[in-house]
């Protein structure tokens, strides 16, 4: 069950498509977007009053489910991680990968938030 | 340096680097410049694990070198140049490059290449053997045009490599010559058993066939033939028909060689030249090739011992052949006489092909010793049988109960671990015994299994006797007084019952506050949805609070049941199992109407499946409208109070059990606690309810009621036991309300009551005093907690449904009102279900 990781650079962002406010997400929750047919999960992680904001896809490649943004938000070991909601793998925000199985990862997209407005790149 | 000698080792196999661990341990290299030649373009890796190497494993993964060994220890090592001659005279091995190096010692651990049968066309495009990654990378590659794939060979090695062509996609057959599979380590029954369970999982086996030829067409592999006349079609084939031992270079200068090959060793693995040494694969002790990891670990302990001259040395008198592996994913093991072959032993085995599970033991002539055995589809028993095996500890009376899982109630057969001598070799790998773990575990006051490990190196090699070793660690620890760790997750040093305090202690209403003030980090879907149900029972607030919100796992969070395709499943509260027909016709206009698969459950209730987040609103709406409320099914929390019919209706029924269920069930209905929590009340002594089987449970008899606690359904089944009886409701109720409350606060993370109640000290008896006598006095504690819990129940739709800001929860998309695309259902029996992936591919072919 491989999966090609694609970090995409903001530097290769065409375009960013704003999906909602920032407040539109409950803190260290995630909420999911309809992206150019594509479901992109993104995460509103808060700690000490500041926010960061991640988006992977929805699709989780255990369950087979588009699910990823309903999963509990945590970290291990100071990695900041999803845990997905179906089989409970882990996924590394970040970076797309999974924490419990290193042969798989989920595609990242680049995500920025702009006057309080969450954008996506594609 | 010049004071120094030259020690080289042939071969960086697992056996050959261990060798050099060993010496890097002892400081060898005071005495040696330690040089050694690996043929192989990587350094030592781990050959058991091989393929590892197809379900992901990397290169690096797999090997056994610590970054930066060789260069902090001063080992000189050529990768990739192979050691091809020795002049015993001059003392000089000369490399395939041209290297002459000269040796004071030198240690042969060349390892074993694999046999290939001599077969008609052997050697044609497409076959391969299985010994090294670069045979894996040829197969892989080979693979990407292959279907079929064929491993010649049944054995331990075989069926690892069957495993690596499974996961390449293959078709994967296994060919073997003897009548059965794995016939060095077990017996016809065990090896039909083994059959079975891997042709379950999509492997064809062939046993009692003898390859004749392998036939290409248009230079590719198209078939092979058989002895008997059949053939196989396949695309490719890999060898794993045995070892034969690497001993050419022994051979070619004149070193003692066995008659079938190896190169001759004594007990301190040394060879026909006293400063040449053999060791793993390649030696032959005693007129035998030992082909496993441990005996070549154990060789490279002993030659490293008398090439340092150690005080006590080590020798090597033949080793014992005990294996437990798992293949296939299926567990075999055999130990001792595996098959029966001491004079007058004797033989008590369990032979389930129901679940796949064969079990032997070969005992002696009066049945006090066990001498051998052959485990297969469960093999945890092994390093317990092991131990009698190896230190000739007597038998329990009834030795047939080794074979047999506990009866209820009873502990399981066996021997405590403290009867061990402390000789006792609990690895066999790394020979460690139980002697040499207590004193470790003890100096270094070790209280974790990984750093017993790393201490020890007691269960690194094949892991086998991890269950034993951690069994001996809680053991020492609880000698030393220190309590054994019981943290709910690594963002809280902390139990459950520890955090519980401290909420109530210090009266913590949020996550954020818990974490900041006694945890550290952003906490993970063990704590979270954990601390969530302690401030439910606590603070009773309403589980959607933004503050809560992210805590709960999927199916708290949406107040409904996720399922594999990532809808939900709606189970509204039907008390008591008693429902009126407009209720019930309400249940089945709405799963007409949101097209929900509907199934009765097994606790009286009715469970509508299939709806999407967006829907769930809709759905309540009209459930609430129809009188219904939130049933709990996807909360740690009360389920259902299921009932008979009782006395009403019921001629046999003495009370009144319907409307005591449902009594009770609306009294503790959203109660949040550390598992879900079930309950019956039945009618009569005839128990149509199965009261017995529930956390708690109520039998009504002709005086009152008897109350029931901590019995269990589902996976692991135990009786409610016998708390009170004859008692009038008034007092169930008191005495549910204390023991409810009670259990909240002390039961560990996700602990059902009968396992709570199977921990607790002083069992029932100890259970009356504290609720029935007030022991502790904390009687109108306890009451009055769960009273406010009850005086602040509300049902959680209700409260989302009238409230905008939760309802915003409820959305597929953020930013659209569309529906996941993914979702795909097919009909059967005239409803929905979720499409298979196959058929989800024939779907998507159509349109």
């Amino acid at each position: 069950m491989t999966q090609t990781l694609t970090t995409r650079e903001n530097t290769a962002v065409q375009q960013w498509i704003t999906v909602c406010a920032l407040t539109d997400i409950f803190p260290n929750t995630g909420v999911c977007a309809l992206v150019n047919e594509q479901q992109v999960a993104i995460f509103r992680v808060q700690t000490n009053g500041e926010d960061k904001v991640f988006a992977l896809s929805n699709y989780d490649p255990f369950s087979k489910a588009n699910v990823l943004s309903r999963g509990i938000l945590g970290d291990r070991q100071g990695v900041i991680k999803v845990a997905a909601p179906i089989y409970k793998q882990n996924f590394n925000l970040a970076t797309g990968e999974c924490l419990d199985d290193e042969s798989v990862s989920v595609t990242t997209y680049p995500v920025q938030v702009i006057e309080g407005r969450v954008q996506v790149g594609i | 340096m010049s004071n120094k000698q030259n020690l080289i080792v042939i071969g960086n196999g697992m056996v050959g680097h261990k060798f050099l661990e060993v010496m890097a341990e002892k400081n060898a290299t005071e005495k040696y410049n330690l040089i050694t030649f690996c043929e192989e373009s990587r350094v030592a890796y781990d050959r058991v694990n091989l393929s590892g190497y197809f379900s992901g494993k990397s290169a690096e993964d797999l090997s056994l070198v610590e970054p930066n060994f060789y260069e902090e220890n001063n080992i000189q090592i050529h990768i990739g140049d192979k050691a091809v001659s020795i002049d015993r005279a001059k003392k000089t091995v000369t490399s395939a490059e041209g290297q002459e190096l000269r040796y004071d010692k030198l240690v042969l651990a060349t390892g074993s290449y694999p046999f290939v049968p001599p077969i008609k066309g052997k050697d044609v495009p497409g076959t391969f053997v299985y010994r090294t990654i670069d045979d894996l990378e040829a197969m892989e590659d080979y693979a990407k045009t292959s279907k079929v794939g064929v491993v010649v060979g049944g054995g331990l090695l075989g069926l690892e490599c069957a495993n690596a062509l499974r996961n390449m996609g293959l078709e994967t057959h296994v060919v073997e010559f003897a009548p059965r599979l794995m016939p060095v380590q077990i017996d016809d029954a065990g090896g039909t058993i083994l059959k079975n369970k891997i042709e379950e999982l999509g492997v064809t086996v062939h046993t009692e066939k003898n390859t004749t030829e392998i036939i290409s067409e248009n230079g590719k592999i198209a078939k092979m033939t058989f002895a008997d006349g059949t053939e196989l079609a396949t695309d490719m084939i890999v060898f794993s028909a045995g070892i034969r031992p690497r001993d050419e270079l022994a051979r070619n200068h004149d070193l003692e060689i066995g008659d079938r090959g190896g190169i001759v060793i004594n007990d301190f693995c040394q060879t026909s030249d006293p400063d040449i040494y053999a060791i793993g694969e390649c030696a032959l002790y005693n007129q035998r090739i030992y082909g496993l990891v441990a005996p070549g670990y154990q060789m490279a302990t002993v030659a490293a011992d008398a090439l340092t001259e150690t005080a006590e040395p080590t020798t090597f008198t033949g080793a014992d052949m005990s294996t437990k592996l798992k293949l296939l994913g299926v567990d075999v093991a055999s130990f001792g006489d595996n098959f029966g072959r001491s004079p007058d032993s004797r033989e008590i085995a369990v032979n389930d092909s129901v679940k796949g599970i064969y079990k032997k033991l070969v005992l002696n002539k009066d049945g006090s010793r066990l001498l051998g055995g052959i485990l297969v589809g469960d093999a945890d028993d092994y390093g317990t049988l092991l131990q009698f095996t190896q230190n000739d500890i007597a038998l329990p009376p009834h030795p047939e109960d080794l074979l047999m899982p506990p009866r209820e109630g009873q502990a399981a057969a066996g021997i405590g671990i403290d009867s061990f001598p402390d000789t006792a070799q609990i690895c066999s790998c790394n020979n460690v015994s139980k002697g040499d773990l207590i004193s470790t575990i003890h100096d270094q006051q070790l209280t974790d299994i990984g750093s017993v490990k790393k201490c020890t190196s007691a269960g690194t090699g094949c892991g086998g006797c991890v269950p034993l070793v951690t069994t001996i660690m809680k053991s020492e620890m609880k000698k030393m007084g220190l309590t054994v760790k019981n943290d709910i997750c690594e963002h809280f040093a902390y139990s459950r019952q520890e955090l519980y305090s401290l909420v109530r202690f210090h009266k913590i209403k949020t996550f954020a506050d818990l974490i900041s003030q006694f945890g550290t980090g952003l906490g993970c879907e063990v704590c979270k949805p954990a601390v969530t149900s302690m401030l439910a029972a606590t603070w009773n607030e309403h589980i959607l609070e933004q503050s809560h919100a992210g805590l709960q796992d999927t199916n708290d969070r949406f107040l409904a049941n996720t399922q594999k395709d990532g809808t939900y499943s709606i189970i509204p509260r039907i008390p008591g199992g008693e429902i009126t027909p407009e209720k019930l016709i309400v249940l089945g206009e709405v799963a007409k109407e949101f097209e929900l698969y509907t199934k009765i459950t097994g606790a009286q209730r009715v469970d509508l499946f299939g709806a999407r987040l967006d829907q769930l609103p809709d759905i309540w709406r009209r459930l609430i409208d129809a009188g219904f409320e939130s049933g709990h099914a996807y909360g740690k929390a009360l389920r259902t109070v299921k009932s008979c019919v009782g006395s009403t209706w019921c001629r046999y029924g003495v009370q009144d059990s319907v409307s005591f269920a449902i009594e009770v069930e609306e009294r503790y209905r959203g109660l949040r606690a550390p598992h879900k929590l079930k309950s019956a009340v039945s009618g009569c002594t005839r128990e149509c309810a199965e009261a017995q089987s529930k956390d708690f449970g109520i039998i009504a008899t002709e005086n009152g009621w008897n109350l029931y606690l901590c019995g269990n359904g589902g996976m692991k089944p135990q009786h409610a036991v016998l708390f009170a009886s004859d008692l009038d409701k008034e007092t169930v109720i008191k005495y549910l309300d204390r023991f409810l409350i009670f259990y909240i606060r002390t039961a560990d993370k996700l602990e059902r009551t009968a396992t709570w109640f199977s921990k607790l000290e002083g069992g029932m008896d100890y259970l009356r005093e504290v609720i029935i006598e007030d022991s502790l006095g904390i009687g109108d504690e306890l009451e009055a907690q769960m009273q406010t819990l009850v005086d602040t129940y509300e049902c959680e739709w209700k409260a989302a449904i009238e409230n905008p800001d939760k309802l915003k929860l409820f959305r597929s998309f953020i930013n659209t009102d569309a529906v996941d695309p993914n979702l795909v259902y097919v009909e059967e029996r005239h409803q929905k279900r979720p499409a298979t992936e196959e058929e989800r591919k024939v779907l998507s072919a159509i349109s």
